[in-house]
């Protein structure tokens, strides 16, 4: 086994696109489980209509890129809009239960026989990405020695990363603002903040419709990066790594789900090419082959259990906020 | 509203007595009511829980909801604060329909209310806790919070704040947690937030509920307090004691209705009260002697 290449894929992994892909997504969720106290579980259905409002208005409307993200972004506002109003006087447990239902509607109707003219069913969407790539001003790929990227996976992290940096300046202000104060309010009991004079229901609005564009954003970045969109990649489990991104960084805390989503990733990949490479010398006693795959998943979820147990906040979370006697 | 009453009247009540006068009859008009109610009425299913035909708050008084458990108390400042909705009813504050309004609505118009299990914000700190509750804040709007428009108004905000504290003694809590403090320290923290909204009519609902005998008598004290700065005070409490020592006037509810309104010398005497408390046939001498008049 070379302990370095190991190394090398597992860091390049928690640096690459698809981390900050879902960091981005994440700190959408942080926005609405970590400060509002929403328990968003359909996340990936703005991820969804992110990724399809690029792929439809390239393909099959003819836009630039650019117009693209604003009908990702316009599509997350809907979405937001039609799931929050008759959701959100829902009590959280209720909430959790719809929006994992919506989310799983939405992936339906894009996949339909019916929409296929849009979004092309099943088959999903591709080579609307072509002038994203046009754009890509690397030519070359960049070598740090221990981690390599190709030219088009540096052009996805740029804007990758960059929309991560810009949501989390946003996050920041945003939550160290008298906006935020009532935002976490929320958090802690909506009654409360009610009989102060808050309009609880549009302070929920904005907060699902804010993390849902970001989620909206990294779905519009999945299609780039992959260059196809399908609507089956888009499945609830995703919504399930992204809480559990946020779980392992920290929820509520400006840089939780960034933190979360690179270890994640460093973890995953650790793993699986550890038992790969155990594989390869036949150092693995009751599996192998395909069930490697399935394998660094339990022991990702193995690591995700200890730290709930010994690190319930998180990565970067605060054991103070945490340890306050709740009720 | 007058605040000169200092120079008249008992160390123990030193606002003149805005009820006098006041025949104790269920329903009574007031000669300047800040709150009016009438025809409230809320059932559940089968169960009629309030239905009051008329009540009327006077202003600048402390005003005592009392009644047996059940007897719609909290249902009604429920629905009075727009925590809940009637199925028929008008009421208006100041003279302004309060009908169909939301909590939040309702609190901006300056009616306040407090909760019976006390709603401290937990994981914010107690100066979060008091900011929260300042109107009107440009930084609450997505867009001014972003911008940061309002860093002078937190300023001026956070002075007034740290006034209110001092008041309610818990300014070397500023910056603690609003979980790590008592009970008692959590009620005290609930009033002061209600302050902070400025409102004309505070509504607290069991004030003294689940606190230490040693911090009722300061509880008290300001809400004694709050009368005297003019604010108008409408509680829910179970305690008779605390009851009779500092209400202007009491109003009793049975079965969702109003059975009985009067000063605490009123009600202390009043048949029909000891009646609803002790249930109809009993053998209490005192209500006995009642009965016989």
């Amino acid at each position: 086994m070379d302990f370095l290449s190991i190394f090398s894929a597992a860091l390049g992994s928690a640096i690459g696109p698809i981390a900050a892909i879902y960091a981005l997504a994440a700190i959408g969720l942080n926005m609405h489980f970590g400060y509002t106290g929403l328990l968003n579980f359909g996340q990936v259905g703005f991820m969804l209509v992110g990724a399809y409002g690029v792929a439809v208005s390239v393909l099959t409307f003819g836009l630039p890129i650019w117009a693209g993200f604003l009908a990702s972004i316009a599509c997350a506002i809907v979405l937001a809009l039609l799931l929050g109003i008759p959701t959100l006087r829902l009590r959280a447990d209720y909430l959790a239960i719809c929006t994992i239902g919506v989310a799983e509607v939405v992936r339906l109707i894009y996949r339909a026989p019916v929409a296929r003219d849009l979004t092309g069913g099943v088959y999903g969407r591709q080579g609307f990405a072509d002038g994203f790539d046009d754009a890509n001003p690397f030519t070359d790929g960049l070598d740090l020695g221990i981690v390599s990227f190709r030219a088009s996976d540096l052009w996805v992290m740029v804007w990758a990363w960059g929309l991560v940096g810009l949501a989390t300046l946003v996050m920041w202000l945003l939550m160290h603002s008298p906006w935020g104060r009532v935002i976490k309010g929320i958090r802690e009991d909506e009654e409360a903040v009610r009989s102060l004079g808050k309009n609880v229901f549009l302070y929920k609005m904005q907060s699902l419709v804010l993390g849902g564009v970001f989620g909206a954003l990294a779905g519009a970045l999945i299609g780039l990066n992959q260059q196809t969109v399908t609507p089956d990649q888009f499945m609830p489990q995703v919504t399930f790594y992204l809480w559990a991104m946020l779980l392992l960084g920290g929820a509520g805390r400006t840089l939780g789900p960034i933190i979360g989503s690179m270890a994640m990733w460093f973890l995953l990949t650790l793993f699986d090419e550890i038992l790969r490479g155990l594989d390869s010398i036949d150092m693995l006693p009751f599996f192998g082959g395909p069930e490697v795959g399935a394998m660094r998943h339990a022991i990702v979820g193995l690591v995700l259990v200890l730290l709930i147990i010994y690190r319930p906040q998180g990565i970067v979370g605060d054991r103070k906020e945490m340890l306050v006697n709740v009720k | 509203m007058s605040s000169d009453p200092t120079d008249a009247a008992a160390p123990d009540r030193p606002v003149p007595d805005r009820s006098a006068g006041i025949e104790p009859v269920p329903g009574v008009a007031k000669p300047d009511p800040i709150l009016r109610a009438d025809g409230i009425r809320r059932s559940f299913g089968g169960l009629t829980a309030v239905d009051v035909d008329h009540l009327e708050v006077q202003r600048g008084t402390i005003t005592a909801l009392i009644g047996p458990n059940g007897a719609g108390k909290s249902t009604l400042f429920n629905l009075l604060t727009g925590f809940d909705r009637v199925d028929s009813g008008q009421w208006t504050y100041e003279g302004r329909s309060l009908q169909g309004l939301a909590g939040h609505q309702v609190a901006r118009r300056g009616m306040v209310r407090t909760f019976q299990l006390t709603k401290a914000l937990t994981r914010m700190t107690v100066m979060d806790n008091m900011l929260l509750a300042a109107q009107g804040q440009v930084g609450e709007k997505m867009l001014g919070g972003l911008l940061r428009l309002w860093t002078t108004q937190e300023a001026a905000n956070r002075k007034r704040a740290i006034e209110l504290l001092e008041r309610f003694k818990l300014d070397t809590k500023r910056d603690e947690m609003a979980g790590s403090l008592s009970g008692g320290q959590r009620k005290l923290l609930e009033m002061a937030r209600a302050l902070m909204v400025q409102p004309g009519m505070v509504m607290l609902d069991e004030p003294m509920a689940g606190v230490n005998p040693a911090l009722v008598q300061s509880l008290l004290g300001h809400i004694t307090a709050l009368r005297d700065d003019g604010m108008t005070v409408l509680f829910v409490e179970h305690d008779m004691d605390v009851i009779m020592g500092i209400s202007d006037w009491i109003v009793v509810l049975a079965e969702g209705k109003i059975i009985a309104e009067g000063c605490p010398d009123d009600i202390r005497s009043n048949t029909q009260v000891i009646d609803a408390y002790l249930g109809a046939s009993h053998d209490d001498p005192a209500a006995a002697t009642g009965e016989d008049r």
